[in-house]
């Protein structure tokens, strides 16, 4: 019995080392941004980003239900969450989890539920789902404390930071999709990047990675580098507007009051 | 219409924050206080990060204490003597106040440290001046002259200085003392301390009302001059645009503010600030006795 275990066991992974040298890229993703990259100027209040493409094919289509699933991720930073516990008759924070990195804004889009687009293993493998990206970038301290990483999740959802947006990719004849993904008014500075993948019956058929820039730019630019670069000059000029401000104030009052 | 701040990182409504600026304003004019207690909660609730809110609500309170502070010079209501001599001691008492602050940071209570904090000196402070403004209106109704309160153990301390503007002639000791208790408490509390100035100057010192407000202006002006310049050189906290949005609602608002005090009555002024006091001591009190929906939040560490 033994024997004829390790027989099927043996045949099974020469299949899979053949299948692994031959050309499995039958299908493959093009795609595109509607921007490349985005300007955050003194009047912007967020935006849409579309992401478009279409399926390459060298040979007729197989078996099984295509699927696309894309996801953008901001860039990263260390966070700190914090839980109230009653004491002594009051609400305080008392416990706290600090998380090393976490992305500060990150959405996944599917054709069908995320569920049967990609197989749990797969997931695995690629950090797709919200927890799974999430988990990916903060390592090992959220693996401790669950509940912390759980409310994290649950607070960034709520403020649209982190969404999950089931059957939002149109798919048309299995060869065009397209997409759009808005992003919020309180959006961090760094390279986002945009994931796709393609499945067939849950597993990952092909992937392509690009990314988008978000930016401030002019008067908003201009101040954050003041700011970090010459904080003193910058605080210095905080104060002589302020200053200028109450003085023009108290004079204009006193000619109207006169 | 929206604006996006550079600082803060967020877009909000520019017209709310004007008419934020409007109202601090007005109370500061009115009352002689910096605002640093109303303003701070305001803007975290509108979504504005703490720090920024902190140091940026500072830097809003330098506007409306200067352009306040120069009305008052003009009518001769600010007693330069006693705004100094409370000055040096607060820089002294802002020092000890900081060391305080990073010793109780490190143990990891700060948080309810400074709640606890608010609802004690807001909710003392804001009871004895609303009972004692009611029994002062009460006794002024009846048209009894009011007795001068004799501070005998005030007068008997040494270094007497006299204090021209505020007809005092009374040691320099108390002034120091209270300028350095409110200056610890206002770097622990993180505002100007104009709410612990105004009554401690009315009561503990026994200065005329009137002089008291342009005073605490002349005091908490600095204060909050040296906030601002610490928050945006050591944590580049201060947000120039929402600050110069929330000045010019500030300025017009301080400027009313300032006019509409000189038609109030000075007990009424002092039963207005009492209640606003209370108002904000019982909302903090609230958020500490009652279960929260939310117990978990998210704080972004700044690099």
């Amino acid at each position: 019995m033994r024997g004829v275990g390790a027989a099927r066991f043996g045949l099974c992974l020469l299949f899979h080392l053949l299948l692994a040298t031959l050309p499995l890229r039958a299908e493959q993703i093009v795609a595109g941004l509607s921007q490349s990259n985005i300007a955050i100027t003194a009047n912007y209040v967020g935006s849409e980003i579309l992401i478009f493409g279409a399926i390459q094919r060298d040979a007729p289509a197989p078996d099984g239900p295509l699927e696309v699933v894309i996801t953008l991720e901001g860039p990263s930073g260390p966070l700190t969450v914090r839980r109230k516990t009653h004491v002594n008759g009051i609400w305080v924070n008392t416990d706290k989890l600090i998380i090393s990195r976490a992305p500060h804004f990150y959405a996944v889009a599917t054709t069908t539920p995320l569920s049967s687009a990609l197989s749990a293993t797969e997931d695995l493998r690629h950090h797709v789902s919200i927890p799974r990206a999430i988990r990916a970038v903060g390592a090992a301290s959220v693996d401790e404390s669950p509940r912390y990483f759980d409310a994290l999740i649950r607070l960034r959802k709520a403020e649209g930071l982190y969404q999950l947006q089931e059957g939002t990719v149109d798919l048309a004849q299995n060869t065009l999709f397209r997409t759009s993904i808005i992003l919020p008014a309180n959006l961090a500075e760094g390279s986002y990047k945009t994931r796709i993948f393609l499945t067939r019956g849950g597993q990952v058929v092909d992937t392509l990675e690009t990314s988008i820039m978000v930016q401030k730019e002019g008067l908003e630019r201009w101040l954050f580098a003041l700011a970090h670069e010459q904080p003193v000059a910058y605080g210095s000029l905080s104060l002589a507007i302020a200053i200028l401000a109450g003085w023009a104030a108290a004079a204009v009052f006193r000619m109207f009051w006169a | 219409m929206q604006i996006y701040l550079p600082i803060a990182e967020v877009s909000v409504n520019a017209f709310l924050l004007l008419g934020l600026g409007g109202l601090v304003g007005l109370l500061s004019g009115l009352f002689g206080v910096g605002g640093g207690f109303l303003i701070t909660p305001l803007l975290l609730f509108i979504g504005i990060p703490a720090p920024v809110a902190v140091a940026t609500g500072a830097n809003q309170v330098v506007a409306s204490s200067v352009s306040g502070v120069l009305t008052h010079l003009q009518r001769k209501s600010v007693d330069l003597t006693m705004g100094a001599t409370l000055l040096a001691g607060g820089l002294v008492g802002s020092t000890v106040g900081i060391w305080v602050f990073n010793r109780v940071s490190e143990a990891g209570l700060i948080d309810l440290f400074v709640q606890l904090s608010y609802v004690i000196f807001l909710g003392l402070i804001g009871a004895l001046m609303l009972q004692e403004s009611l029994r002062a209106l009460r006794r002024a109704r009846l048209s009894k002259p009011q007795p001068r309160r004799s501070h005998t153990w005030v007068q008997h301390m040494p270094f007497k200085v006299k204090f021209r503007t505020s007809g005092l002639y009374i040691s320099v000791l108390p002034p120091l003392v209270v300028g350095f208790a409110v200056g610890i408490l206002s770097a622990i509390m993180g505002v100007g301390g104009g709410f612990i100035m105004v009554p401690a100057m009315i009561y503990l010192l026994g200065m005329p009302t009137k002089v008291v407000i342009g005073t605490s202006l002349f005091q908490i002006l600095f204060v909050s001059a040296y906030a601002t310049l610490m928050h945006a050189v050591i944590n580049n906290s201060v947000d120039i645009l929402l600050a110069a949005v929330l000045i010019v609602g500030g300025v017009i608002g301080s400027q009313l503010g300032t006019r509409l005090g000189v038609r109030l009555k000075a007990e009424q002024l002092r039963i207005l600030l009492a209640l606003l006091v209370l108002i904000v001591c019982f909302k903090i009190a609230l958020d500490l006795l009652i279960e929260p929906t939310e117990l978990f939040s998210i704080e972004v560490t700044r690099p």
